[in-house]
C-alpha cells in the first residue's frame, strides 16, 4: 500500500496547490513534497534487503479475467532495483521546489502542480510492475516537463520543447508495439493474457523476436537518457529550460531510460542483447566519449553541465550493458549518485545566472573571494561528479568501470577517460567560474543565505554519506540485482 | 428496435413543432428525443433479437454502437444553440434530418440483410448531402454539398453493384447466408470470381463513406466546407455507423475468405494512415486539419479490422467511442472560436461572400491564457486523438494495436506508430498555439449548457483513460 500512497500523494498535493494562492503555492508544494519525501523515506528505511517485491499493490485494471486475475493491471511495488530510483525522486523533488524559494515564477500555482504531476509520474515508473502501467506513466511524464519547459522556458523554447515532446514520443511509441506484441505473446491464463514484466520474463521469444523487440525498446530508452546518437534534443531543451524544469530532466527523467534498460530490456530479450548487446555498448561508449569532449568545449555553464550528463550516462548505459553484477550495482548507484550531482550543478549555474546575469565563463570569475559557503558546496559537488574517492560519483563509477572493463578491456579504457576528461571540464569550469581576478559582472557577489543553502547543503551530505559509507544503499540492491542475473545468464 | 421508431416519430414531431415558430423550444425537445431513444436502446440490454424477419439484428454490440451514437447526437446537438439566433438557418428541420440520419446509422449497425445495409447507407448519406449544403449562403458550403453528392452516388452505386453481384454468386441477401457460401465454395474448390469482384465492390463502396484512402478524395473539401456543427456529426457517427457496417459484414460474411482480403485492407490502412497523417501535417486550417485527422483515425481503425478477431469489437466499439468524444469536444472549441472572429470577405471564383475564415491555427493563440477552460478542453481532445496516455485515446489505440498484434501483423503496427508520431506533431501545434503564444483573444461567453457538454466530454476522455474497464463486457 505505501507505493500506491507514492504515486497519489503527489497527485493530491498537487491538487492542493492548484487551489492554494499564488503566494502559498511554494509552500504548498514544498509542504507536499516533503510529505512525499517521507513516504519514500518510511519506504528506504523500512525496506528489507531481499529480492522481494515490497510494499505493493495490485488491482484489474483492464482485460481481467472473471476471478480478477491476469490482464492489464494496476500494480505497483518497490524492489531493489526501484528503490534507489524511488528514493532519488522522493528526495531530489522538494530540493528542487525550495531551490526556487528566492525566484518567482509567472502563474505559480500550475507552474508547481506540473513539478508534483511530473513527480507522481516519475514514481509511477519506478514502482510500476505491469509493462503497460510502465507506458503510461512513461508517457505521462512527458506531459508535465513539456509544459513546464514550453511555458516557463526561455526565448528558444517553443521549438525546442517540441522538438524534444516528439522525439522522445517517436521514441515510446516504438516501446509500445513491442508491449503489445509481448503482451499477446503471453499464455493464457483464464482466458487472459498477462501484462505483468515478470511474465514477460518468463518468455521465451525467438531470437529474431528478440533482436526487433530489443530495438523497439532500446531505442525508446536511448532517447530518454539519450545515448549517442540519439541526444540531439538534449542540450538544447536543458538550456532552453527553466532550471527546475531542467533538474528534473536530468536529475530524474533520464533515470527513467537506465531504469528500463534493467528492468526490461535485460532479462525480457537476453537473447537479444547478447546479439546486440555490444553495439549498444559501443554507441554508449562514443557518447562518452563524444559528450566529454564537447563539454570541454563548452562556454555556458548549462550546457557545459547538460554535455556532462550526457557523458555520464552514456557510462551508466555501458554499465548496464556489461551484464556484470558490478556494472548494474554501479548502475544503481551511479543513478542516485549522478541525480543529486546534477541537480546541486544545475542549481549553482542557475544561481550564479540570477546574480551575475550570465552563464558564460568567459565573463565570469573571481566569485570565490566574498563566498565561502558557495565556494565549498560547489566544490564538494564538482568533485563528487568528478568521482573523486570518498565521493558519491567515485562508488558508481569505479563499480561501472569494473564492469565495463571485465566485459571488454578496450571498451573500459575507452570508457575510463571519462574520468580524466570529466575532471578537465568540471575544474576548467570551477577555476573559469570562481577563480581568478573578479569580473564587473562578479564583484557583487554575495554569499548564500536562506534556503538556497540548505539545498547545496543537503546534497553536499548525501555526497558524503554515498561516498563514505556505500554499503548503506548497496545492500539493499544486491539481492535484487543477483536475482536479475539469473535471468540475464 | 424501439429507438428506430422513437427517432422516426421524433422527426415527424420536429418537422410539426417548427410550423410553431418557437425556436428555443427546438433544441431541448430534441435533446429529450435522443435521450430517451438512448435510454430504450439499453432495455434489451443482454438479449440478441432479430427484427423483420431476420433483416436487422440488435444485440449487445448493437446496442453500443447504437448508444455511441445517439451519445454523439446528443453531443452535437447541444453544442448547435447558436442555430436559433441565426436567421438563416431553419432548425426544425436540421433536427429532423438529424434523427431521421441516424435511423439510417442504427440500420447499418445492425443489418443482417444486405438490402437493410443499402437503405440504412442511403438514408444517412442523403441526410449528409442536405446538411452539408446547409450554410447556404455560402458558396462552399454549396460546393461541398455538390463534391459530396456527386461522389456518394457514386460509390452508392458500386456498393450496390456489389451487392448484386453478391447475389448472383450466392443467392443470398442474408449475411450469414453470404458466409456460408464463402466457407463452402472455398472448401469445394472452383471459380469464385463473382463472389470476389463482389465482395470487393461492397468493400469499396463502405471504404469510400468511412473516407479511408485512396477513396478518401471528397473528404477534405466537404468536411472543411459543411458547417463545423454538421462537420462533427459526420465525422463521428457516419464513420461509427460505417466502421460497425464494416465489422459486422467482415465479421459474418467475409471472415471465412480472411486470407483473400485481408492483404487488401492492409494495403488500404497503410495508405489511409499515410495520407492521412502526412497530409494533415500542411494544413494550416485547423478545421482542414481535423478532416485529414478523422481520415487518418479511418486508418487506425483499419488496423483493428485487419487483424479481425474477437478483439477487433471491442477495440472498434471503444475507438469510435473516444474518437467521437474528442471530435466533438474539439469542434466544440472551434466553433465559439470562429464565431468570436470577425467575418471577412472570401473570393470564389468570381463572387466574393463574407464568412468566417479564421479556423486556422492562428486563431487559437493565447486562447488558453483568457479561457482556461476552453483550452483545457481542446488540449485533452488533442491529447487524445494523438493517443497519449491519461486519455480515452491511448486506450483506444491499444486495442486496435492488440487486435492486429494477434493476426501477428506487427509490420502494420510499426507504420501505425510512426504515423502516431506524426499525429503529435499536428495535433501539438493548436495546443501550442493556445497556450505559448501570444495571441489576442478576448474571453470567450460560453453558455452554460455548452460548457457542460464539454467538461461532459472532457471528463470522460479522461475517466476513460483511467479506467478502460468502465467500459467493458457485455460484447
Amino acid at each position: 500500500m505505501l507505493t500506491l500512497f507514492l504515486v497519489l500523494f503527489p497527485v493530491v498535493a498537487a491538487a492542493a496547490v492548484l487551489l492554494s494562492t499564488n503566494a502559498t503555492a511554494k509552500t504548498t508544494a514544498l509542504v507536499g513534497a516533503i510529505g512525499e519525501l517521507l513516504i519514500a523515506g518510511l519506504a528506504f528505511f523500512t525496506f528489507a534487503a531481499n529480492d522481494q517485491y515490497q510494499f505493493g499493490f495490485d488491482y484489474a485494471w483492464f482485460e481481467a479475467a472473471a476471478n480478477g486475475t491476469g490482464g492489464v493491471r494496476l500494480s505497483g511495488a518497490i524492489d531493489g532495483i526501484s528503490l534507489l530510483p524511488v528514493v532519488l525522486t522522493g528526495l531530489v523533488t522538494p530540493l528542487i521546489i525550495l531551490s526556487t524559494f528566492k525566484q518567482t515564477y509567472a502563474r505559480p500555482t500550475s507552474f508547481y502542480a506540473l513539478i508534483l504531476f511530473m513527480q507522481a509520474a516519475l514514481m509511477g515508473v519506478f514502482v510500476a510492475r505491469d509493462g503497460f502501467l510502465f507506458y503510461f506513466f512513461f508517457e505521462a511524464a512527458l506531459i508535465p516537463i513539456y509544459f513546464l519547459a514550453a511555458m516557463w522556458g526561455g526565448e528558444n523554447r517553443i521549438a525546442v520543447t517540441f522538438k524534444f515532446f516528439v522525439y522522445t514520443i517517436f521514441g515510446s511509441l516504438l516501446m509500445l508495439v513491442a508491449l503489445v506484441y509481448l503482451y499477446r505473446q503471453t499464455p493464457l491464463v483464464n482466458g487472459v493474457h498477462s501484462a505483468a514484466i515478470a511474465d514477460f520474463y518468463a518468455l521465451n521469444l525467438p531470437a529474431k523476436a528478440q533482436g526487433w523487440v530489443f530495438w523497439a525498446f532500446f531505442i525508446a530508452f536511448a532517447v530518454k537518457m539519450p545515448l549517442f546518437p540519439f541526444h540531439t534534443w538534449q542540450p538544447d531543451t536543458y538550456v532552453e529550460s527553466p532550471t527546475p524544469a531542467t533538474m528534473l530532466l536530468a536529475g530524474i527523467m533520464l533515470k527513467m531510460g537506465v531504469y528500463g534498460l534493467i528492468r526490461l530490456i535485460l532479462p525480457v530479450v537476453p537473447e537479444g542483447v547478447n546479439i546486440w548487446g555490444s553495439t549498444a555498448m559501443i554507441m554508449a561508449v562514443i557518447g562518452i566519449v563524444y559528450g566529454a569532449i564537447i563539454a570541454i568545449r563548452q562556454r555556458d555553464m548549462k550546457r557545459l553541465i547538460a554535455y556532462s550528463s550526457f557523458s555520464h550516462v552514456g557510462l551508466m548505459a555501458a554499465g548496464v550493458f556489461s551484464r556484470s553484477e558490478m556494472g548494474l550495482q554501479g548502475a544503481l548507484i551511479q543513478m542516485l549518485a549522478h541525480g543529486i550531482n546534477v541537480v546541486g550543478l544545475f542549481f549553482i549555474a542557475e544561481l550564479i545566472l540570477q546574480r551575475t546575469g550570465t552563464r558564460q565563463l568567459d565573463q565570469l570569475g573571481g566569485i570565490t573571494r566574498n563566498t565561502p559557503r558557495l565556494t565549498v558546496y560547489f566544490l564538494i559537488i564538482l568533485l563528487g561528479s568528478v568521482a573523486l574517492p570518498l565521493t558519491n560519483g567515485f562508488v558508481g563509477e569505479f563499480l561501472l568501470l569494473a564492469g565495463v572493463y571485465g566485459y571488454n578491456h578496450y571498451i573500459g579504457l575507452a570508457a575510463g577517460l571519462t574520468i580524466i576528461f570529466g575532471a578537465v571540464y568540471m575544474l576548467r569550469m570551477y577555476q573559469k567560474s570562481m577563480f581568478g581576478q573578479p569580473a564587473p559582472r562578479t564583484a557583487a557577489f554575495a554569499d548564500l543565505a536562506g534556503s538556497d543553502s540548505y539545498v547545496l547543503l543537503i546534497l553536499c551530505v548525501f555526497v558524503f554519506w554515498m561516498g563514505l559509507y556505500p554499503a548503506s544503499f548497496l545492500k539493499l540492491t544486491e539481492p535484487a540485482v543477483l536475482n536479475l542475473m539469473q535471468f540475464i545468464k | 428496435m424501439l429507438p428506430i421508431i422513437l427517432l422516426s416519430l421524433s422527426g415527424i414531431a420536429l418537422l410539426f413543432l417548427g410550423f410553431q415558430k418557437s425556436r428555443a423550444l427546438l433544441l431541448p425537445a430534441t435533446l429529450l428525443f435522443v435521450l430517451i431513444a438512448f435510454v430504450t436502446n439499453f432495455l434489451d440490454w443482454g438479449k440478441t433479437y432479430m427484427y423483420f424477419r431476420d433483416m436487422l439484428l440488435v444485440d449487445n454490440l448493437a446496442m453500443i454502437f447504437t448508444g455511441i451514437v445517439l451519445l454523439s447526437t446528443f453531443m452535437v446537438v447541444a453544442l448547435s444553440g447558436s442555430l436559433a439566433d441565426d436567421e438563416d438557418a431553419q432548425p426544425a428541420e436540421y433536427y429532423a434530418i438529424l434523427l431521421f440520419s441516424l435511423v439510417g446509422a442504427i440500420m447499418m449497425i445492425g443489418f443482417e440483410n444486405l438490402i437493410m445495409l443499402f437503405v440504412g447507407v442511403e438514408i444517412l448519406s442523403v441526410a449528409m448531402y442536405i446538411l452539408t449544403g446547409s450554410d447556404k449562403r455560402n458558396l462552399r458550403s454549396n460546393e461541398a454539398a455538390l463534391k459530396y453528392f456527386l461522389m456518394g452516388a457514386f460509390a452508392t452505386g458500386i456498393l450496390l453493384f456489389g451487392m448484386a453481384l453478391l447475389y448472383g454468386a450466392t443467392g443470398s441477401f442474408v449475411l450469414s447466408g453470404i458466409g456460408n457460401y464463402a466457407v463452402g465454395a472455398t472448401n469445394a474448390g472452383g471459380s469464385m470470381l463473382l463472389f470476389y469482384v463482389g465482395m470487393f465492390m461492397l468493400l469499396i463502396g463502405m471504404l469510400f463513406k468511412v473516407s479511408a484512402a485512396p477513396f478518401h478524395f471528397w473528404t477534405p473539401d466537404v468536411y472543411d466546407g459543411a458547417p463545423s456543427l454538421f462537420t462533427a456529426y459526420m465525422s463521428t457517427v457516419v464513420k461509427t455507423a460505417g466502421f460497425a457496417a464494416l465489422l459486422r459484414i467482415l465479421t459474418v460474411s467475409f471472415s471465412g475468405v480472411y486470407n483473400f482480403w485481408w492483404v487488401a485492407l492492409a494495403a488500404v490502412t497503410v495508405l489511409t494512415l499515410l495520407i492521412g497523417n502526412i497530409t494533415a501535417v500542411y494544413q494550416t486550417s485547423f478545421k482542414r486539419m481535423m478532416a485529414y485527422s478523422s481520415i487518418s483515425h479511418a486508418g487506425y481503425l483499419l488496423v483493428g479490422l485487419v487483424g479481425l478477431s474477437q478483439a477487433s469489437k471491442q477495440a472498434i466499439a471503444f475507438y469510435s467511442l473516444a474518437y467521437s468524444l474528442s471530435t466533438i469536444a474539439a469542434f466544440g472549441v472551434l466553433m465559439l472560436v470562429a464565431r468570436n472572429r470577425p467575418l471577412n470577405a472570401v473570393a470564389f471564383g468570381d463572387q466574393t461572400t463574407l464568412a468566417r475564415t479564421d479556423e486556422n491555427y492562428d486563431a487559437f493563440n493565447g486562447l488558453a491564457r483568457k479561457n482556461p477552460l476552453l483550452g483545457f478542453v481542446m488540449a485533452v481532445s488533442m491529447l487524445s486523438l494523438a493517443g497519449i496516455p491519461l486519455t480515452a485515446g491511448f486506450w483506444g489505440k491499444f486495442m486496435v494495436f492488440s487486435a492486429a498484434a494477434d493476426r501477428g501483423a506487427i509490420w502494420l503496427l510499426v507504420v501505425a506508430v510512426l504515423m502516431s508520431a506524426v499525429g503529435i506533431y499536428y495535433y501539438f501545434r493548436v495546443v501550442i498555439a493556445m497556450y505559448f503564444r501570444e495571441g489576442q483573444t478576448d474571453e470567450i461567453r460560453v453558455a452554460p449548457f455548452y460548457k457542460i457538454v464539454l467538461i461532459a466530454a472532457t471528463v470522460l476522455t479522461l475517466l476513460l483513460g483511467l479506467l478502460p474497464n468502465l467500459f467493458q463486457g457485455g460484447i
